[in-house]
């Protein structure tokens, strides 16, 4: 199986669905001539010309509208932001319009359409550019939220997405773009709605998603080698959350550990938590805790940076608690 | 104080030559459209009175031509969005007033099936897509739809109906600039009927002439009588012909004028606009004006605009009766066109 750097697996799934279907196109800031701001777009104007490449002026709210509006009537935009920071400009067509328009319209108007971008914290690059949404968009119903974490995980979503007849927010993490992983050439789809168990473990279930993965896996690593077996659950789609598997991990390991990039306040983990003290509360042998980014706009220093993040030190110390290990 | 509207001068219908008889029953047909559009306006302010329609309700009595006019320009394949005071244009598109009224209900056979309501209504196979309710939120759906015309190489046009107060949003100057740089097939009709709910066009725009801001991107623009309808459909005529053939956008400014409320919760005059006003523009109702010159031009007489009229009324009656006794949306519609069902994905 070919390895592929993250980046790479999604401009796979981009040129591969755009090969096979011809009412799919890309638009976006910088998505052509520039060869995208993360290169997600390299040589894809060259291969399918400007008008299924469509470099947008800076104008989020827009052209998200006109994305919607081209799926309205048979399209299937990929509608590339940024960062989904900027996206902010863009909610209103993203929840008024998008996520509406089959319920409003009686089941008459869907909008098979895809928003893409990279979300999320990077480095140093303060208040502004490094914020997570995703519990915004996964509160709305008649979106599907998807964050993946590997480049297989990437392609795969990717492909659902494209294919999927309703609007789908598919979150990227910029730190994510270099990471190297095996993915399968080809027709590989992996369904959207499904979570996946990236590390078995008996002891403690690790819930997570997008970038969090890597810090849970690491976590479960130095945890392993002190004789502690956490399993570690990839969420990989937000909305439709994928309660069964969660809740068959948490009756397995009666301790769980929710790790997110995003504040806390009324975050994806809140969800998480809820589902599993309805539907796994005689299973738990400890209160669930949440590990998430610390409660206030991103610091531009480095080390306040560090701080407000969430890392394997924080999710290790939050097992121990889980544990009730000194 | 009163700011000039275009052509408020109280003008006699000009006579043309005597049209071809297919010609006569178009227009007594449009006219029927305009009697339709009031009357069905007229009862659903009263059901709203009643409670049977719930929500908002924002009335079209004033602004009838711009509808009709409009979609007499217009092809059977061309797509057509509008804003929340929708139903006009709606019923000028062909929706029967069955299906609107049962909406206004709430519904199981409105035309959204009862869960869009009177600022929702659509209906694919007219390529009415909407009914939208966020001020000026439509606008780049349109040019989306224009932009998929383009993409497809066909000849339709994509239509969208807005209220003067959008052109001061962010969403209309990204939606004009974005149809003008890519040589779209899009016609924007901006129904200028002076007021933004209670704010004055010359209270919230830093410019009078709505059909200016076209200017900064280039697009065609024109600023049309809306209360003559030949006035609107020869202008739009124009606008679908640049679409077509030039695959050029336009920007129309249609001045017109709403007699009735902002929504039904709204009075009709007050704190801003005066009683004398609305009188004064009521002289030009756009259905006397029509009527008019249809019996100048001799194709009608009284007693047939009264007949035409009674049709239309009993047509309205006739949709009243169908919403009140249709039965509501079942249970379990609350949870259906969420999310496509899966077997039609893929």
């Amino acid at each position: 199986m070919p390895t592929l750097t993250y980046r790479d697996a999604l401009n796979q799934a981009l040129r591969e669905e755009m090969t096979r279907d011809d009412r799919v196109f890309l638009m976006g800031e910088e998505v052509g001539v520039y060869q995208g701001a993360y290169k997600v777009s390299r040589g894809l104007l060259e291969e399918f010309g400007p008008m299924r490449v469509v470099d947008t002026p800076i104008t989020e709210l827009g052209f998200a509208g006109v994305g919607v509006g081209a799926a309205m009537v048979g399209l299937r935009p990929i509608v590339e932001f940024m960062t989904w920071n900027f996206a902010l400009l863009a909610v209103d067509q993203l929840v008024n319009s998008a996520a509406k328009m089959r319920y409003m319209s009686g089941g008459q108007v869907g909008v098979p359409a895809v928003f893409r971008g990279p979300g999320g914290a990077a480095l140093q690059l303060a208040a502004q550019h490094s914020q997570a949404f995703e519990s915004w968009y996964a509160h709305i119903p008649g979106l599907k939220v998807v964050m993946p974490a590997t480049p297989a995980d990437a392609k795969g979503l990717l492909k659902s997405a494209i294919r999927d007849d309703d609007p789908v927010i598919f979150i990227e993490g910029e730190m994510l773009y270099n990471v190297k992983g095996e993915v399968p050439e080809g027709e590989h789809l992996i369904p959207i709605g499904r979570a996946d168990v990236k590390r078995e473990g008996g002891d403690v279930t690790l819930i997570c998603h997008s970038k969090t993965v890597t810090v849970a896996l690491k976590a479960a690593e130095q945890l392993a080698g002190d004789g502690v077996h956490a399993e570690v659950v990839d969420l990989r789609t937000i909305r439709p959350l994928d309660t069964e598997t969660v809740l068959a991990s948490v009756g397995k390991t009666h301790r769980c550990v929710v790790v997110e990039e995003g504040w806390s306040f009324a975050g994806v983990g809140a969800q998480v938590v809820d589902v599993i003290q309805r539907d796994a509360f005689d299973e738990l042998d400890a209160p669930v805790i949440r590990v998430t980014g610390a409660d206030v706009p991103m610091p531009y220093n480095k080390q306040l940076e560090k701080a407000a993040k969430a890392d394997p030190a924080k999710v290790i110390a939050a097992v121990n608690r889980v544990l009730y290990r000194g | 104080m009163t700011l000039p509207m275009a052509g408020t001068s109280a003008a006699q219908p000009t006579r043309t030559k005597k049209p071809d008889a297919a010609t006569a029953e178009q227009w007594r047909h449009w006219l029927r459209q305009m009697f339709l559009i009031r009357r069905f306006e007229e009862k659903a302010g009263e059901a709203y009175s009643l409670g049977k329609i719930g929500g908002f309700c924002h009335l079209y009595i004033g602004q009838e031509a711009v509808g009709v006019g409009t979609m007499a320009a217009l092809r059977d394949d061309d797509y057509i969005t509008a804003s929340y005071r929708e139903h006009g244009q709606a019923l000028a598109r062909g929706f029967s007033a069955r299906t609107i009224m049962a909406e206004l209900f709430g519904k199981a056979p409105g035309c959204s099936g009862g869960k869009g309501g009177s600022m929702h209504l659509f209906d694919v196979s007219k390529g009415f897509l909407g009914g939208h309710g966020i001020v000026g939120g439509h606008i780049p759906l349109t040019t989306g739809m224009a932009f998929a015309i383009k993409y497809r190489n066909t000849d339709q046009v994509a239509v969208c109906f807005f209220g003067e107060a959008a052109v001061n949003n962010g969403a209309f100057h990204e939606a004009l600039n974005m149809a003008a740089l890519w040589k779209l097939p899009a016609i924007y009709i901006c129904e200028n009927n002076r007021y933004g709910m209670g704010t004055a066009l010359e209270r919230a725009s830093a410019i009078y002439d709505i059909s200016e801001r076209a200017c900064s991107y280039d697009m065609a623009n024109e600023v049309v009588d809306g209360q003559e309808l030949l006035a609107v459909k020869s202008a739009v005529e124009r606008a679908v012909r640049r679409a077509r053939e030039e695959k050029a956008p336009t920007l129309l400014e249609v001045r017109t004028y709403r007699f009735m409320g902002h929504s039904m919760s709204d009075p009709i005059h007050g704190h801003y606009r005066t009683r004398e006003e609305v009188e004064d523009q009521r002289k030009r109702d756009p259905i006397t004006l029509w009527s008019q010159k249809l019996i100048a031009d001799g194709v009608l007489d009284e007693p047939g605009a009264r007949a035409i009229d009674k049709s239309a009324m009993d047509e309205v009656e006739d949709a009243y009766r169908f919403a009140d006794e249709a039965p509501d949306p079942a249970p379990e519609a609350l949870w259906t066109d969420v999310y496509a069902p899966v077997e039609e994905s893929r």
